[in-house]
């Protein structure tokens, strides 16, 4: 079903989405570009939820009633196309979470507790998400591990030169994104996992923006762990995904405990269940979880090679057309290295200003420092304008950016 | 003591003027343009006064805030200015309440009800309104440390 080398139908997939065919309380068509942030969430996805909700709710993995086993079973057949989605082996390496934020701090804390010792070093790098750094640095006070940061280039691609200086036989963990939701920077993924593998590292990966526009497989890449939520990829908010290996998940300690994710309970110890259900405490968001797997669908449907060609398309077109707008500095590297994201200053005018401006213009960006403050300290600003661009996003709507530039500075009097 | 042109109460919206604009706008977009309008009025502060020591934290863009007493009169002078044009049209409001006024006046002020009476309240968001009330306490602080040190 997969539609390879067929491009993408940009109008048949955005009419997909409910959200995006009304006007916003002040009549202006929408121009959604804050993406990055969370995407938009198709009618399918919206059905499954209202599916489950009106036809066989019931918590999951307790009830032997009907309903009960319609929930486990749904909730399995996500698990296994996520399986397929990432490549992974097994359904058991699939952890649903809350999101990537909650992943990563399950990962942190389980190898932490489990791995690290005092002096032993995680390696993370400067154009991380927080998610991807304060968890690292939440562990390593409690064991006495250090958390060093590879820098990146003038460019804003990772600093591969040095990686050996930093990637060494003290690294236990690095762990990365897949494409950082600032800079748009994508990774090569397999050159880092072979690194980190080389000097026995186990190899993390912060896949929340990735997974939208690069396709992966775990296996292939050598990938250890990799994370994600839902709401970024067309999916509902309030779930995520944890991928491990299973022998890792074996391994490794789990964060939260009671509910599910048991073996048995005594008076004075217990033991765990397997993955993924010793890492699955509590009711898991499982209404959230099975209509995930819609909107994995949706994606696979066109294929993300067609959805990466049409974004490349438009951060290219973006890119050129924003040329002409005086003061105006893009950060991160060249198309040929980065995502669709376009991530941007304007001189003279303040990104606070800008994103309401534009939002007169029915465009929604994001400004601020998008949750990467040691980036932005790097790049010597305190916040930007982000751009984030989806498959359903149009050349029309990239000239509504422009114009509302424009327009926003002539009203700061900039021109 | 005062030679400071920048920010003098000649210089400044009245609050009336504020609430009327408001009130004929409505819209609570509209409203925030007006606010941009007001920023961009703001008279500028020195650029020697926008120091560390003068920033005041808590805002999303960089606010910078310097307050003088002038002897004579027994009022506090405030000078502020941010990079943000939306928050300078905060900063006239504040100023438009607070302006030469004496550290008493200025301590019973009851700002929360001019931010309601702007409806403030509702539309800002809870960072901008984290950073509206740091301004808020620094101006609150200063007044006070003048009243201990001076009490009227």
């Amino acid at each position: 079903m997969t539609a390879i080398n067929t491009p993408l139908d940009v109008a048949a997939f955005r009419a997909q989405f409910p959200i995006l065919q009304q006007k916003d309380a002040h009549g202006r068509k929408v121009v959604y570009l804050d993406n990055g942030a969370s995407s938009q969430t198709p009618q399918s996805v919206i059905d499954r939820t209202v599916d489950v909700y009106s036809k066989f709710y019931a918590n999951a993995y307790r009830g032997a009633y009907e309903f009960g086993q319609r929930i486990d079973d749904e909730l399995e057949s996500s698990r296994e196309t996520i399986r397929n989605f990432i490549g992974a082996e097994r359904k058991e390496e699939i952890v649903f979470t809350s999101g990537t934020t909650a992943s990563l701090n399950v990962i942190a804390q389980g190898l932490g507790s489990t791995i690290l010792k005092e002096g032993d070093e995680i390696l993370i790098t400067l154009m991380e998400h927080h998610a991807n750094i304060v968890p690292w640095q939440m562990i390593a006070k409690r064991t006495g591990a250090v958390v060093r940061v590879l820098p990146i280039t003038e460019d804003g691609r990772l600093d591969l030169e040095q990686l050996p200086q930093h990637l060494t036989e003290k690294t236990k963990i690095f762990s990365v994104t897949g494409m950082s939701n600032m800079l748009g920077t994508i990774n090569d993924l397999p050159q880092l996992s072979a690194a980190a593998h080389a000097v026995g590292a186990i190899f993390v990966v912060d896949a929340a923006q990735s997974i939208l526009h690069e396709e992966i497989d775990v296996r292939s890449t050598g990938v250890d762990f990799l994370t994600f939520s839902g709401h970024k990829l067309y999916g509902p908010t309030g779930v995520g995904v944890m991928y491990g290996r299973h022998d890792l998940l074996e391994m490794m300690e789990p964060l939260l405990g009671g509910g599910h994710m048991i073996d048995r309970v005594y008076e004075d110890h217990s033991t765990w269940a397997q993955p993924p259900a010793k890492f699955e405490a509590g009711t898991i968001p499982f209404v959230q979880a099975i209509a995930l797997k819609p909107a994995i669908e949706l994606v696979q449907s066109v294929g993300l090679e067609a959805i990466k060609t049409h974004e490349h398309e438009l951060l290219t077109y973006g890119l050129e057309r924003l040329k002409d707008i005086p003061g105006l500095t893009v950060y991160g590297p060249a198309p040929e290295h980065k995502g669709a994201i376009i991530t941007f200053t304007v001189e003279g005018a303040h990104p606070q200003d800008l994103a309401f401006l534009l939002n007169r213009h029915g465009v929604c960006v994001r400004h601020g420092h998008h949750c990467t403050m040691p980036l932005h300290d790097h790049l010597g600003i305190s916040a930007s304008v982000r751009a984030s661009f989806a498959a359903y996003n149009t050349r029309d709507e990239v000239d509504a950016l422009h114009d509302g530039l424009v327009a926003a500075r002539k009203r700061l009097r900039l021109d | 003591m005062i030679d400071k042109t920048n920010n003098d109460t000649t210089d400044l919206v009245p609050l009336q003027e504020i609430y009327e604009e408001f009130d004929f706008l409505g819209d609570s977009e509209a409203q925030m343009e007006y606010l941009i309008d007001l920023g961009l009025d703001l008279p500028r502060m020195p650029a020697d006064e926008k120091t560390e020591q003068n920033r005041v934290h808590g805002c999303q863009s960089n606010v910078w805030m310097v307050t003088d007493y002038d002897d004579d009169s027994r009022k506090l002078h405030l000078h502020a200015e941010s990079d943000a044009m939306i928050v300078n049209g905060l900063i006239a409001v504040l100023l438009a309440a607070f302006q030469s006024q004496t550290p008493r006046d200025i301590l019973e002020t009851d700002i929360h009800a001019v931010f309601d009476r702007l409806g403030l309240d509702r539309h800002l968001s809870p960072q901008r309104k984290n950073g509206l009330n740091g301004m808020v306490n620094r101006i609150r602080q200063s007044a006070l440390a003048r009243l201990e040190a001076q009490p009227d």
